[in-house]
């Protein structure tokens, strides 16, 4: 559990004056993991994307610690890279500090084009935190559907048209993909939460192994709502449990937040412009079927983090 | 190194690699961005600091008082972008933040 | 037969291979990040029982594929490490992308490089197309005639690379040098250590004390600044690749210079060729020779940076040049290093030289004496005013019509 009035002394490593659009959410995810990781020494590497390109437009940089990006696809390789050096130099006695590694990639850098790198990673076990700020579609290029882009979005190349109502088929589950790696902590996390994405982020760095954080990043520009919303319909992502709180630590699975009472999934998709279409009449089975798999996933979640109970040492 | 200023070193000049000093980024300002402003009201402000952790673009000035700790001093408009989000998240019953519409 | 040269150095007999993976021991880099590939896997096999047997400090980083391999690398290097690896073929192909970024983020990163032809057809073995696709990436390109070479560049490498600032690479020709057993005279580990020096990067991402980003966007403002800078880095690359080899001759004994004449300087004829060919070339040469023919030959080793002017003046005076080129560029015209023997001749206002090229040896076929006793047979008649030179690109040992 963190402190605000205790996260406020740590340093603020990155800075205003990056080029991300207003009330980005992604600017919001980079600056809480950073003050997360306080005055621990960190390298932070990102996949290409709307971040890296809006943090380091030259001369400019607006992270205070080191930043290495170089391509979009493997981000994880890279940081492999680096934490092997830092692994070999330390052995050395080359670098004496104790590093971190943090990894930034969009869902298009993660969930897609650099999949294979982060499986690669993982599987060999490098000491890094990945975290996927995941927006939901390919924003830096102008709004491309990914595999991260749920049932009936909007986006530019899969449109709402006469004949098709968005994107048809459902998301990939990344974060089941990530558990999959048996790998020591794996979560995910939502907008508006400060301290839930800050514990994780925390309990990540201090995790002996690979990490990985998934965190669902309302995009204003993609998602088509008024920015100051970005907090609050990252809010309703987790009360209607499209998309959960809960963490993997081992295995043993735990819900890290219940809604108060679970909203209908239309309080999510409503005040979203990539989902207006769904609000027709005729669209009304897409919005049936959207519910239909949410009520399925949270079912399962919750069995899963039931066994985890049972699981979980006293 | 202001944008403004339109430096443009040479190739000679310019480190090797497109290497780029940490933290320049605070030269650029983005507050001419904004079409509303924040306006923060220190009377109403219960030094919370949800609006500080909510912010993407690192615009909430703090500092250190003795007895309070961190405290909200006001907002740094050279990077504000008027997003809104921390008179948003500014809890309702303090509304210490509000929107105004920028003068242009 | 290599004779050896080094007071204290020792004749072993070893595959290319081999000798590239003793080289990296004797380096011993911080980081390596690899990925198997025929011809090349047995580099990295026999590395990583060194890293097994504790042989050396090296972190070995058993990536996914040739890409990570790449990213993983350059990120070492940038963190600070000294880092290699090594492929060939499709993992060349597949690390192009991060070749061109190791280059222009300046890492000077040293990759063992066995050459292999690409698909498709699929084929495992030697010709040049791989790394001659790679040509204009930013990388120094230093080929071998042999494993004694092989081994030779690849500690040259890592100097040269690191006084540049840019990725080098060390081919060797996958199967006819990667797999054949020669007697190589190497050096023992702690000269080898000496002669490269410890790697002491100026900048690095561990650095607490000066934080920086590295790879990021640059616009139509300062971009083009940085791609000159590289560009005029791989120029200035040529003096530091001569001055390591003198260094490497004051302290190893053997000889290196860009490129390698052989009977060239009163030659009529030559040929110019890259790698192993240039062995079975220079029989050829002597052959000819003791009949009183004019030949001559010369042998590119480093072919980035390409000593252009320097080439262009040692060829001032043949006659009739053949340029063989063990790659195909499908350009419609001619393969990549005739393009640059004839670039470099005409940029010099060197005109005397009929000029022809011939592309051989794709996909490991056979490049006998008699095919380049043929092609000086040609020369002789081109030189003579009997023969028209082709201005096209002539094939050797392939089954056309």
């Amino acid at each position: 559990m963190a402190n605000l009035k205790e996260l406020s002394k740590n340093p603020e490593k990155v800075t205003g004056g990056h080029r991300l659009c207003a009330g980005c959410g992604a600017g919001i995810v980079i600056r809480q993991a950073m003050i997360a990781a306080g005055n621990t020494p960190v390298v932070t590497v990102s996949a290409t994307g709307c971040m890296e390109v809006s943090t380091t437009i030259y001369p400019f940089s607006a992270w205070k610690n080191s930043f290495f990006h170089s391509a979009f696809e493997n981000a994880a390789a890279t940081a492999s890279g680096i934490e092997s050096a830092y692994k070999s130099l330390n052995k050395q006695g080359k670098i004496k500090e104790d590093f971190r590694f943090i990894t930034f990639g969009g869902d298009g850098g993660t969930y897609d084009i650099g999949l294979q790198s982060l499986s690669g990673a993982m599987e060999r076990g490098h000491r890094m935190l990945y975290i996927c700020y995941n927006n939901e579609a390919y924003m830096n290029t102008g709004i491309q559907r990914s595999s991260a882009t749920p049932k009936g979005a909007d986006t530019t190349t899969a449109p709402a048209g006469k004949v098709k109502q968005g994107k048809e088929q459902n998301k990939k589950d990344l974060t089941q993909l990530m558990a999959a790696h048996n790998i020591p902590y794996v979560a995910q996390s939502y907008m508006g939460n400060w301290n839930d994405f800050i514990t994780k982020v925390q309990k990540a760095l201090a995790t002996d192994g690979p990490s990985f954080i998934n965190i669902l990043t309302p995009c204003r520009l993609g998602w088509n709502y008024k920015p100051e919303e970005t907090m609050n319909i990252g809010r309703l992502a987790m009360e209607t449990c499209l998309w959960p709180s809960y963490e993997i630590e081992n295995g043993v699975y735990t819900i890290n937040a219940f809604p108060k009472e679970k909203k209908p999934v239309t309080e999510f998709l409503k005040p979203q412009g990539r989902f207006k279409h769904l609000f027709k009449p005729e669209n009304a089975p897409i919005l049936e079927a959207i519910q239909k798999e949410v009520d399925l996933r949270w079912e399962i979640l919750q069995r899963r983090a039931e066994l985890g109970k049972e699981k979980k040492p006293a | 190194m202001k944008k403004d200023e339109n430096v443009k070193l040479t190739a000679a000049q310019l480190a090797i690699g497109g290497l780029v000093e940490a933290g320049t980024g605070e030269a650029f300002h983005t507050g001419s961005w904004r079409s509303d402003r924040p306006v923060w009201n220190k009377d109403k402000c219960i030094n919370c600091l949800t609006c500080w952790i909510s912010c993407p673009d690192s615009a909430i000035k703090t500092a250190q008082d003795e007895k309070k700790g961190t405290v909200v001093v006001g907002i740094d408009y050279d990077h504000c972008k008027g997003c809104g989000i921390c008179a948003r998240e500014c809890p309702p019953k303090v509304a210490a933040l509000h929107m105004e519409a920028e003068k242009k | 037969m290599i004779k050896p040269v080094y007071s204290k150095g020792k004749l072993a007999a070893k595959t290319g291979n081999e000798v590239m993976a003793e080289a990296m021991r004797q380096i011993e880099p911080d980081v390596v990040a690899a990925y198997p590939i025929t011809p090349a896997t047995e580099i990295v096999q026999i590395f990583s029982q060194f890293v097994a047997d504790g042989k050396v400090k090296t972190e070995f980083v058993a990536v996914e594929s040739e890409h990570s391999a790449m990213s993983a690398t350059l990120a070492a290097s940038a963190a600070g490490a000294r880092a290699m690896t090594g492929t060939s073929s499709q993992g060349l192909c597949l690390m192009w992308e991060m070749l061109n970024i190791a280059a222009g983020l300046r890492l000077p990163v040293v990759m063992a490089e066995v050459n292999r032809a690409i698909s498709a057809p699929l084929n495992i073995h030697g010709d040049q197309s791989d790394a001659m696709g790679a040509r204009d990436t930013g990388w120094i390109q230093i080929y071998s005639e042999n494993s004694q070479e092989a081994y030779d560049n690849m500690i040259q490498a890592v100097k040269i690379a690191e006084k540049a600032k840019l990725p080098a690479m060390v081919t060797t020709d996958g199967f006819i040098i990667s797999h054949c057993m020669e007697v190589v005279e190497t050096y023992p580990d702690e000269d080898v250590k000496k002669f490269i020096g410890e790697y002491k990067p100026e900048r690095y991402l561990l650095d607490t004390k000066r934080p920086f980003t590295m790879g990021s966007i640059e616009l139509q403002d300062y971009y083009f600044e940085h791609r000159w800078q590289l560009a005029q880095a791989m120029r200035d690359a040529k003096k530091i690749a001569v001055d390591v080899a003198a260094d490497f001759a004051k302290t190893f004994g053997r000889q290196y210079d860009l490129y390698e004449k052989y009977k060239l300087d009163d030659a009529e004829i030559a040929i110019v060729v890259i790698g192993s060919t240039a062995g079975t070339a220079k029989v050829v040469v002597d052959e000819l020779r003791e009949k009183g023919v004019k030949a001559g030959l010369l042998k590119v080793r480093v072919f980035r940076p390409f000593p252009a002017q320097d080439i262009a003046k040692d060829l001032a005076k043949v006659k009739a040049l053949a340029v063989l080129d063990r790659a195909d560029s499908c350009s419609g015209t001619f393969a990549p290093l005739y393009s640059d023997i004839a670039s470099a001749l005409f940029a010099n206002g060197i005109t005397s030289a009929k000029v022809v090229n011939y592309v051989y040896g794709l996909g490991g076929r056979e490049i006998a004496p008699n095919h380049i006793a043929e092609v000086y047979d040609t020369l002789g008649k081109i030189a003579a005013g009997t023969q028209k030179p082709s201005t096209d690109v002539n094939y050797i040992n392939v089954r056309i019509k």
